[in-house]
């Protein structure tokens, strides 16, 4: 008598991790999947494993979680996808890299060096009119970070995307 | 003495006999030719097809009507895109079929190379796995992967694309003991006995159970099971489209199909369920209302699916089991009991003594009286083919299946020119049975040149036209949601079928009267030398029903034709 689905809810952000086959054709599979579903992918990675006939993907994507449910499962029965799982924060560490380009002035290039120290990130290629800072770290930690030198002035970005790792005995 | 080494072609031809293929159908062409040439000196018999698309429905009606893989082979470019429509429909419907393509040699891959087509990245979203070969080494195990996929779990259709430099250069891999490397891939068998458990404690305390049998019962030959679970538990049993046949529509506990254009006895029960239990049938929108929420709201909802990404994608039901349906029935069928579900049982019945299906046999021919006439002359014993549209409906509703495997509709995908290669691959398939295509006017017209190919090859089918001169499902919907506004859906222009027929060599036959249905269609079935063609010129404005208009659910059928104007259907197509 349950048998309802869930009232639509919100879209929300999702991390799902997944170990697929070293072949060809794999990542247009899986995306065909999510854009299927209206799912909009917001950041892809895909590295090698310690296995190599196995690439590990993590994708995190913008949707409605029923949704992605269904997609989640639909990924899992792909021949090459051995298996896919949705990550949350409290299961698994993620990180990402950003590098950022800021422009800087004579009068606020220590200011901003500050910021770059306060975030625990790094300096790597500083000119006269800007710097390229390398920031690792949680999502949100980068947002904030970007919200910061936003008011300096930001020339350009480039974000890896999330990866993850499970905790402890779990495996990703 | 040095053994010969082989070409890809010739690796991938005795990698197919080793597979138990004994016949492929297909069409050349350029990039396909060595392929053609490995199969001169091979047994497997080749069939030449007149279009690609007859290629794949041929293969999909083999499949359907034996249950192996169907063939296909064809060329690059053109030869592969003409196979789209076929493979979509195989996948909607579950339909093991292999697809082998020739492609430009891989030198030229991406350069627009002549009758080049990306037809991996074309065919990625309807098939259940797909191949492009880089390496001629890789064939035995790609050939081996490729069945193994595409019979097993949930079938569907695997495309393997080869390119010409690959099946004309040498192969040296072995042709035997070849390892699979597909280790993302596997499928359920039998059901988590805790899931099971959960469904049968819910069987326990239903007053009016109906079981809803899809076409994965039929692909787990699970009909014994099924069979034992009605009679067990004394309860009522619905059918899909592609689910008839799993249980017998002349059981006294079948309902027959459900849904749209259902019986009015089937959706009757449907609306009066407390509880319903689909053993593979995947919800589909054709018996499932717009708004889920809307369906069986007060009922249990129970569900066998092989495939696990069926379950909850359209009904979250309140127990299920991921796996076969027959070896989930076998656990099942020892906890459960008979139910007290006379009362259910008189209600079902009143149904259909109030709601039977009927047609009348004057004012002028009626593709009811014909099908129907077909039904009592071959007691049901056949094996039937349709294309899409009212012609099938009826033929849903009239052609009562009796066994599995002798109803071969394109349910999912609805493609209209299914029907007529659909059933010379089912008379292939199956040469003792009597094969008929029931079709409309407008879909054999989309196939008709197969004709050629069931002539060649003198096989006994019967191909019914049923000629009301329209698109008469679109038709119908225009007449009832669209103020009659009829937009192309006239089919002026037809051709006389008879004529048609016999231009190819086949016997043709004609019905324009009702007084003349049974002894024409005796004749037709009586003669075997080679198909024959029955042109049933019907009444032009008629319509199927019951009827529920899409997106609406079981108790917003309309049984009879109605006198007023109905409201657009919404939230459906």
């Amino acid at each position: 008598m349950t048998a309802n689905l869930p009232l639509i809810t919100r879209d929300t952000s999702h991390t799902i991790s997944l170990l697929v086959a070293n072949k060809p054709g794999v990542l247009l599979r899986i995306s065909l999947i999510f854009s299927r579903r209206g799912f909009n992918i917001e950041s892809l990675v895909v590295s090698p494993t310690l296995d190599g006939r196995f690439s590990r993907m993590t994708i995190t994507a913008q949707g409605n979680p029923a949704i992605l449910d269904q997609i989640i499962k639909q990924a899992s029965k792909l021949v090459d996808v051995v298996h896919a799982t949705e990550h949350r924060d409290q299961t698994a560490v993620q990180k990402e890299l950003a590098l950022i380009k800021v422009k800087i002035t004579p009068e606020n290039t220590s200011e901003v060096l500050q910021v770059v120290q306060h975030f625990k990130a790094l300096t790597v290629d500083i000119t006269a009119h800007s710097v390229i800072i390398q920031a690792t770290g949680s999502t949100e930690k980068l947002d904030a970070m970007m919200e910061f030198l936003a008011t300096y002035g930001i020339i350009e970005l480039v974000r890896t995307g999330k990866i993850v790792m499970a905790r402890g005995k779990e495996k990703t | 003495m040095t053994k010969k080494t082989l070409t890809g072609a010739e690796s991938l031809i005795r990698c197919l006999e080793q597979k138990g293929v004994d016949i492929i159908f297909g069409y050349p062409g350029g990039a396909a030719i060595p392929i053609f040439d490995a199969l001169v000196d091979s047994k497997i018999k080749l069939v030449l097809v007149r279009h690609e698309q007859g290629a794949t429905h041929i293969a999909d009606g083999y499949a359907r009507a034996t249950g192996k893989p169907g063939v296909v082979l064809v060329t690059s470019g053109p030869g592969a895109t003409n196979t789209v429509t076929g493979i979509i429909t195989a996948n909607m419907d579950s339909v093991p079929m292999i697809v082998l393509c020739g492609q430009t040699i891989t030198a030229s891959l991406g350069k627009d190379a002549f009758q080049e087509a990306d037809v991996f990245g074309i065919t990625a979203p309807i098939v259940k796995h797909s191949y492009l070969v880089k390496d001629a080494n890789d064939i035995p195990r790609i050939v081996e992967e490729a069945f193994h996929i595409c019979n097993t779990g949930r079938p569907g259709p695997v495309l393997i694309d080869l390119p010409k430099d690959i099946t004309g250069g040498p192969s040296t891999a072995s042709t035997g003991n070849i390892e699979m490397d597909i280790p993302g891939y596997s499928f359920p068998t039998t059901g988590n006995k805790k899931d099971i458990q959960k469904l049968a404690s819910f069987l326990k305390h239903s007053k009016r159970p109906l079981l809803l049998v899809g076409h994965g019962a039929e692909i787990a030959g699970a009909s014994a099971e099924v069979k034992k679970l009605a009679e067990t538990l004394n309860a009522p049993v619905v059918n899909t489209l592609i689910g008839k046949g799993t249980f017998p529509e002349n059981h006294p506990l079948s309902l027959g199909m459900l849904g749209m254009h259902g019986t009015a006895y089937a959706n009757k029960a449907l609306a009066r369920c407390d509880l319903i239990f689909s053993i593979g049938s995947r919800w589909d929108d054709r018996i499932t209302p717009g708004k889920i929420e809307r369906f069986c709201p007060d009922a249990i909802k129970l569900h066998i699916d092989i495939d696990p990404a069926e379950i909850n994608k359209i009904v979250v039901p309140d127990a299920s089991v991921v796996g076969d349906a027959k070896l989930v029935l076998q656990d099942l069928l020892p906890m459960i009991e008979k139910l007290n579900t006379k009362d259910w049982i008189k209600e079902v019945d009143q149904y259909k003594r109030k709601f039977p299906l009927t047609y009348k046999k004057t004012g002028g021919l009626k593709a009811q009286h014909v099908i129907d006439e077909l039904y009592k002359l071959t007691k049901g014993d056949a094996i039937v083919t349709t294309d899409v549209g009212q012609h099938q409906m009826w033929a849903a509703q009239f052609f009562k299946t009796h066994k599995p495997r002798t109803w071969l509709s394109s349910g999912g995908a609805g493609t209209m020119g299914f029907g007529f290669p659909a059933a010379i691959g089912a008379q292939f398939g199956q040469p003792k049975e009597t094969v008929i295509a029931i079709v409309g006017d407008g879909g054999f017209q989309m196939t008709a040149f197969e004709l050629s190919t069931a002539a060649i090859h003198k096989l006994p089918l019967k191909i019914v036209v049923i000629d009301n001169k329209y698109l008469g499902m679109v038709r119908q919907w225009q007449q009832l949601f669209y103020d009659d506004r009829l937009s192309g859906v006239d089919l002026e222009g037809n051709p006389d079928f008879v004529k048609l027929a016999e231009a190819y060599g086949v016997k043709g036959f004609r019905i324009k009267r009702a007084a003349d249905v049974r002894k024409v269609l005796a004749k037709a079935l009586a003669y075997s030398d080679g198909p024959c063609l029955i042109h049933a010129e019907v009444i032009k404005e008629d319509n199927v029903f019951p009827m529920i208009p899409a997106g609406g659910t079981a108790d917003e059928m309309i049984i009879d034709p109605p006198k007023i104007k109905l409201e657009k259907p919404k939230g459906s197509t």
